[in-house]
């Protein structure tokens, strides 16, 4: 009898354990620095709140010659990378990767690309179309920014915490990392991926669903 | 059983005649395919995909073995001082340009070219460096 009492019992906890493994809620982490805030609630009182890095406001031209800022991924989840269109290295593996995942959510307009070009001499908008044009993402989902190299090379170590610069030694003049950045609607990071790797950057395609699925709730 | 034990005996010893006769230039092409695949994914893969299925607009794929065929003579002064001007591969024409690759040598382009040349659904056998040094110097 007790031999059967603590078998059932192993079971049901066994069973339970495993149900809960499949319903458990998913949810990927937040990465970056983060702050203990204290914050005014609406009554007048405050409470202590953990605050995350986000992306701060930019404004960059885009492929079309356009200004883009925050605004346009505004309730949108998106990827972004720092490439330049005559890297012969990680780059093309990298799109190659990313628009595999642009074709997958093609129809899903929750979902953006956002490239950097850290080639502030050569990649003007005029080039960053040619270059949209014939990778074939030239649809206004995957955005191509050009900026001042402060503010590019700003944006890309403090915020989206990639590490860019211009290096006179490398064969092309740039050196750069390969990592896709997952940002979610409240502007932060959710997931970095190397984009040359095709084991995360199938784990960025699983990733992405459970983003979105977050939003939904 | 007998009989089947015998016949199956009998169609290894055909199996290791045959597959002993491949001769020593099928090897070697063996030896250079498995070297270009290295080299390949070195150098080139990043641009011209696994498969050799080039990417977008941006570079050609080297699928084409017509292209292949015809153009053998000029690999080697592709890979060795890049390429400027436009091609068309496959009826799509590519206006970038592809980097060169001063560095590499005779052996290591011959051993590219079986690699590409025999891959993708190309099948067009063995190249030397020998070819390689002599397709060099009528490098347009």
């Amino acid at each position: 009898m007790k031999f059967k009492l603590s078998t059932s019992l192993i079971l049901f906890t066994a069973a339970v354990m495993f149900l809960s493994s499949c319903t458990g809620d998913k949810k990927l982490p937040i990465l970056g620095p983060r702050a203990a805030e204290t914050v005014k609630n609406a009554d007048g009182t405050s409470h202590v709140d953990t605050v995350y890095q986000t992306i701060p406001d930019f404004r960059f031209l885009n492929q079309d010659s356009v200004y883009i800022t925050n605004d346009n991924f505004k309730d949108k989840i998106y990827i972004a990378d720092f490439f330049f269109t005559s890297c012969s290295t990680i780059c093309p593996t990298m799109h190659r990767n990313m628009k595999t995942i642009f074709e997958k959510y093609k129809d899903n307009p929750e979902v953006m690309y956002l490239s950097h070009t850290i080639d502030f001499k050569y990649d003007k908008p005029a080039v960053l179309k040619k270059y949209a044009q014939k990778l074939g993402v030239d649809n206004g989902k995957w955005q191509f920014a050009y900026g001042s190299k402060d503010s590019i090379y700003k944006i890309a170590e403090h915020s989206y915490l990639v590490a860019v610069m211009e290096d006179t030694t490398a064969r092309e003049g740039y050196v750069h990392q390969g990592w896709l950045v997952l940002i979610d609607k409240q502007k932060r990071i959710r997931g970095a991926y190397d984009g040359t790797n095709p084991k995360q950057v199938e784990q960025l395609m699983k990733d992405i669903p459970v983003l979105l699925a977050e939003d939904k709730k | 059983m007998r009989k089947f034990l015998i016949g199956s005996l009998f169609l290894l010893v055909i199996a290791t005649i045959i597959y002993s006769c491949q001769d020593a230039g099928k090897i070697k092409q063996d030896v250079y395919y498995v070297n270009g695949r290295d080299l390949y994914i070195k150098h080139c893969q990043n641009c011209h995909g696994a498969n050799g299925e080039g990417l977008g607009k941006l570079t050609p794929p080297l699928t084409d073995t017509i292209f292949l065929k015809k153009n053998k003579q000029q690999i080697a002064c592709f890979i060795k001082n890049g390429i400027k001007s436009p091609i068309i591969v496959n009826g799509q024409m590519y206006e970038g340009s592809m980097p060169d690759f001063p560095t590499l040598a005779n052996i290591d382009m011959a051993q590219l070219v079986v690699y590409i040349s025999n891959s993708f659904g190309n099948k067009q056998g063995m190249y030397t460096q020998e070819e390689i040094a002599r397709d060099l110097k009528n490098c347009r």
